[in-house]
């Protein structure tokens, strides 16, 4: 049996988040009412002309210095032509021979080793609207809400040799599209979608294999599992002595398999064309460089700098980037100096991360800041107060305006870590508890445990449990 | 007089010094409509009550002393496909027979401004395609001059309605000569726009990169008064030219002294008419002696221009009129099953012969594996004709030339020959090509049927041209003649 390594090629369509449509001053919303963000342009009714959005290019060249591509800085916009309902011109303006952005490519961490993918392309076009179907109604119907929506098409480079690395080469889009506020890749209101080109190689050999694309695959765990559904299907198909042919299947999510769409042959004739009704894109130097220096360090750089530089796992340091909020507060507490990133992480992933998820609130918008946190931190590292009392400060700290060691003084949580003080304390109660110390030493073990509890009490639960339990043993050996 | 039967600015002038009233002016073209319509047969609409309505608003403003445009009380008839708010637009189509757009073309909101009162929307070939205006779904225009004769097209009830009498002026659409050969025909001044100067928002596309709306009227300064009205930046069209514009009327002079006139030999060749050669050379003569300078040239590309301009437009045509497909708005097939099925019987029975012949050429142009053979190689020859026309410009003004080989034919003679159709075409369409300015003014008869000479300028050069017109018109004294309708 032969060996096959499975190739894989992405596009990605992200909706921009622009405030208004590409080609008109419709609102660029989802979810309002059917057929109430559209006018006369969005709609393609006869007459009206596109014209294009500036912020559109803008964020696509955004994009495209995030991928390290080249930016054209002469470009043009093409009518890519087809009949369908939910496209109200019969033509989808888009770009096809001149990209706005060509030749990059992003470095992405699979399995601790960063892996760089090239980007063909990213260029800018329309989104089409959407037909609904009605029980009540024998037919289908149109909302042309999302027609103009603005979208860019990243298209990558057939680099991806596994499920995993489609995934983190996804994941690094996403991450960059959201930092840098160009989409909100909201995957459930399909602002992000991806079709799918798969093909498979011999093993040891550089032959690619004829692709087959899946349309329709809606989720970035639906890419993995389309992936490998596909890829094994092709390795069965040559196995079985037959061939791959090009064609194009639909990727059903529910069922866990693909089907047939169209073949090579019946594959749609777009009938490209420069659009007529808008000028040759022209972008000034001095717009393209001000476009670079707006960018910052970008999320898989910063993945990469927290495994290497903080000791973050992988995993972890995915989960905090993912986040742009908790990305920020990790990032800011980190510079305050004050304790270690790894515990800054734990705090972050463990307890800020529930009240995040429980509250639906943002950190932004509670009154806990990187400095308070740092402070809250720095005082459970120290020994100052026990991981009892921290989470107890934490949650005033999102509700009121106070530092951490406010209102620890306030609410008397300072742990007592100093033994003198601590001594006199357990050889107090020891002497009042001789018996449990009796039957410590005949071999009941709990007594420890109560012994342990009488000295906590004594100290109204403010001392130190480690030190506690060293010197209640230390009391038991000398007596 | 009859008020009809001045002109624009006549009227105009005659308005403001309350000589007459809007209403009477408005009055007087509606009885003319009602009195040669049924022979001449320009209008698919006529707004009768929106135009007397206008007027009445117009002659109280008038009457309070409020300083009123140029255009204020003047009626003015539009081109159906260019986009009226709550008027039927329907481009003369099966497909758009009932289609009432609830916008305005930016040209309109322009006239409404000035306050013109709206007398209907014209009929035309259908979707703007045809020399002949045979092509319109409703009905045949007839050339005032003669009924057996076409106007032109596809701006033929354009130019049948000014050249009757219906309107004072109206609107066309130029995408390879349609406002300049039914000007030609119908014996009237008609103007194609530099591309870019008029707002194209609003008007129904037929070739996007060709296109132009333009005005047409009996006199130069008609045009010049209509097309200043008209032209600018508009932010709705991203191809519209971002400048400032003179006032032609006012600009307008008759000294053409030194200006030097081309005459490019490719325009007065094989296929033209001696009558209309002699008639165009005789005018060039007259500017000769008004201080002109006459110059043979040549455009050696002018013989490949038809070629290129039926590719290109075909090709924008195709994808254009895509749009129509039985979803939206516009003609549905009554009777279909399924989607495509709905798709095809809507097309096919929605648009007549000469739009399907159209898209058809078009689509088979931008196929893969053909692009590259026709759509690409008439782009090349568009900047090579622009590239001759530019060198030409560096030695002269203005390119004069017959706008048609002939005067009007009769109608059905060329139905059935498309080619032979085109052919009418032959003088017009690379100035579209080109995206030049271009004027169509009378300058004789053949037959009683007027002959029209071609006035091609430089970019934005509409003021030269009108320039020359104007002192060419003073000389023959005027251009204003209505002719009886018989």
């Amino acid at each position: 049996m032969k060996e096959y390594e499975i190739v894989v090629g992405l596009e990605v369509h992200a909706e921009l988040n622009t405030n208004s449509k590409i080609y008109c001053s419709c609102n660029n919303e989802f979810g309002l009412e059917v057929n109430t963000q559209c006018c006369p342009i969005c709609m393609g009714m006869p007459g009206t002309l596109p014209t294009l959005n500036e912020k559109v290019v803008e964020k696509a060249v955004k994009m495209g210095h995030a991928l390290n591509c080249s930016i054209n800085r002469i470009c043009k916009q093409d009518r890519k032509n087809y009949f369908y309902p939910d496209l109200p011109k019969a033509y989808q303006i888009s770009q096809f021979d001149v990209p706005l952005c060509e030749n990059g490519y992003v470095d992405v961490l699979v399995d601790g080793e960063e892996k760089r993918i090239g980007v063909t392309r990213i260029h800018i076009e329309e989104d089409a609207g959407k037909l609904l179907h009605s029980n009540n109604f024998d037919g289908s119907l149109v909302d042309f809400n999302r027609c103009g929506v603005p979208l860019i098409e990243i298209v990558s480079e057939p680099d991806i040799r596994s499920s995993s690395e489609a995934k983190a080469y996804l994941d690094a889009i996403r991450a960059i599209l959201q930092y840098l506020d160009i989409s909100d890749c909201k995957m459930q209101e399909g602002s992000i979608r991806c079709d799918v080109n798969v093909s498979i190689m011999e093993k040891g050999t550089n032959k690619f294999g004829t692709r087959v694309e899946m349309k329709n695959v809606n989720s970035f765990s639906a890419v993995v599992r389309a992936i490998e559904y596909e890829a094994n299907r092709q390795i069965e198909v040559l196995n079985n002595g037959g061939e791959i042919t090009q064609e194009t299947r639909r990727w059903d999510d529910a069922q866990g398999k693909n089907i047939l769409l169209r073949s090579k042959e019946d594959a749609h004739d777009y009938r490209y064309f420069p659009e007529p009704d808008l000028l040759t894109i022209v972008l000034e130097e001095d717009y393209v460089s001000e476009l670079k220096s707006q960018i910052t360090e970008l999320p898989n750089k910063k993945i990469v700098r927290f495994v290497r530089d903080f000791g973050l796992s992988q995993i972890d340091a995915i989960t905090i980037v993912d986040s742009i909020e908790k990305c920020k507060l990790f990032e800011d507490t980190v510079s305050e100096n004050k304790c270690s990133p790894k515990s800054i992480a734990n705090w972050i992933l463990g307890d800020i991360s529930k009240f995040m998820n429980d509250s639906k609130l943002q950190i932004s918008e509670t009154k806990l800041t990187s400095q308070k946190l740092a402070e809250l931190i720095e005082l459970i590292e120290s020994g100052k107060i026990s991981n009892a009392a921290g989470k107890k400060v934490f949650d005033i700290l999102l509700n009121e305006d106070k530092s951490a060691m406010e209102i620890v003084k306030e609410k008397g949580l300072m742990q007592i870590s100093d033994e003198n003080e601590l001594e006199k304390i357990v050889n107090e109660v020891m002497s009042n508890n001789e018996k449990s110390i009796t039957d410590y030493k005949n071999g009941k073990t709990n007594a420890l445990g109560f012994l342990t509890g009488q000295c906590m009490k004594a100290t109204k639960g403010q001392g130190n449990p480690a030190k506690l339990k060293e010197l209640i043993l230390k009391y038991i050996d000398e007596h | 007089m009859e008020l009809f039967r001045y002109t624009a600015t006549e009227i105009s002038d005659m308005l403001k010094n309350k000589e007459c009233s809007s209403v009477e002016v408005t009055k007087s073209v509606l009885d003319r409509i009602d009195e040669v319509e049924d022979k001449v047969g320009s209008f698919v609409t006529v707004t009768k009550e929106l135009a007397l309505e206008k007027a009445r608003e117009v002659d109280e403003k008038i009457a309070k002393g409020e300083s009123l445009s140029n255009l204020a009380g003047i009626p003015i008839a539009i081109k159906d496909n260019i986009c009226t708010k709550g008027v039927k637009t329907t481009c003369s189509s099966k497909m758009l027979e009932n289609f009432v757009p609830p916008y305005n073309a930016t040209v309109i909101e322009k006239l409404n401004n000035c306050d013109y009162v709206p007398v209907g929307k014209l009929n035309m070939d259908e979707f703007a395609m045809g020399s002949s205006t045979e092509t319109s779904y409703f009905k045949k225009t007839k050339n005032p001059h003669n009924l057996d004769c076409v106007p032109g097209g596809s701006s033929g009830g354009s130019a049948s309605s000014v050249s009757a009498g219906e309107t004072m002026l109206s609107l066309g659409s130029d995408t390879g000569g349609s406002i300049r050969l039914p000007a030609s025909y119908c014996g009237v001044v008609g103007l194609k726009p530099t591309y870019s100067s008029v707002s194209r928002y609003g008007l129904i596309a037929f070739a996007s990169s060709l296109d132009q709306i333009g005005p047409i009227g009996r006199s130069v300064s008609d045009v010049a008064m209509l097309y200043s009205a008209i032209c600018g930046r508009d932010n709705l069209d991203a191809t519209s030219a971002i400048r400032e514009y003179p006032d032609f009327r006012a600009n307008l002079n008759t000294d053409i002294k030194g200006k030097v006139i081309g005459l490019p030999k490719e325009y007065f060749g094989k296929g033209v008419s001696d009558n209309v050669k002699e008639a165009v050379l005789n005018l060039s003569k007259e500017l000769e002696k008004q201080g002109a300078i006459l110059k043979e040239i040549s455009l050696p590309s002018t013989d490949y221009a038809l070629n290129a301009y039926y590719i290109i437009s075909s090709a924008e045509a195709s994808s254009n009129l895509a749009r129509f497909d039985g979803v939206k708005y516009g003609y549905r097939a009554s009777d279909y099953n399924g989607l495509v099925d709905m798709y095809e019987k809507t097309r096919s029975e929605g648009f007549g012969d000469e739009v399907k012949r159209r898209i058809l050429l078009g689509t088979f142009v931008l196929s893969s594996g053909y692009y590259d053979a026709y759509y690409k190689k008439a782009k090349l020859l568009q900047q090579k004709i622009s590239a001759e026309f530019n060198d030409a410009f560096d030695a002269c003004d203005v390119i004069l030339t017959p706008t048609a080989p002939d005067v009007a034919f009769k109608i059905g003679e060329n139905t059935n020959d498309p080619l032979k159709m085109y052919a009418s075409d032959i003088c017009t369409t690379t100035v579209n090509i080109a995206g030049l300015p271009a004027l169509s003014i009378p300058c004789g008869y053949d037959n009683n049927l007027p002959i029209g000479a071609q006035l091609i300028g430089r970019k934005f050069g509409e003021q030269t041209l009108l320039n020359t017109a104007f002192a060419y018109e003073s000389l023959v004294g005027g251009f204003n003649k209505i002719p009886d309708i018989k």
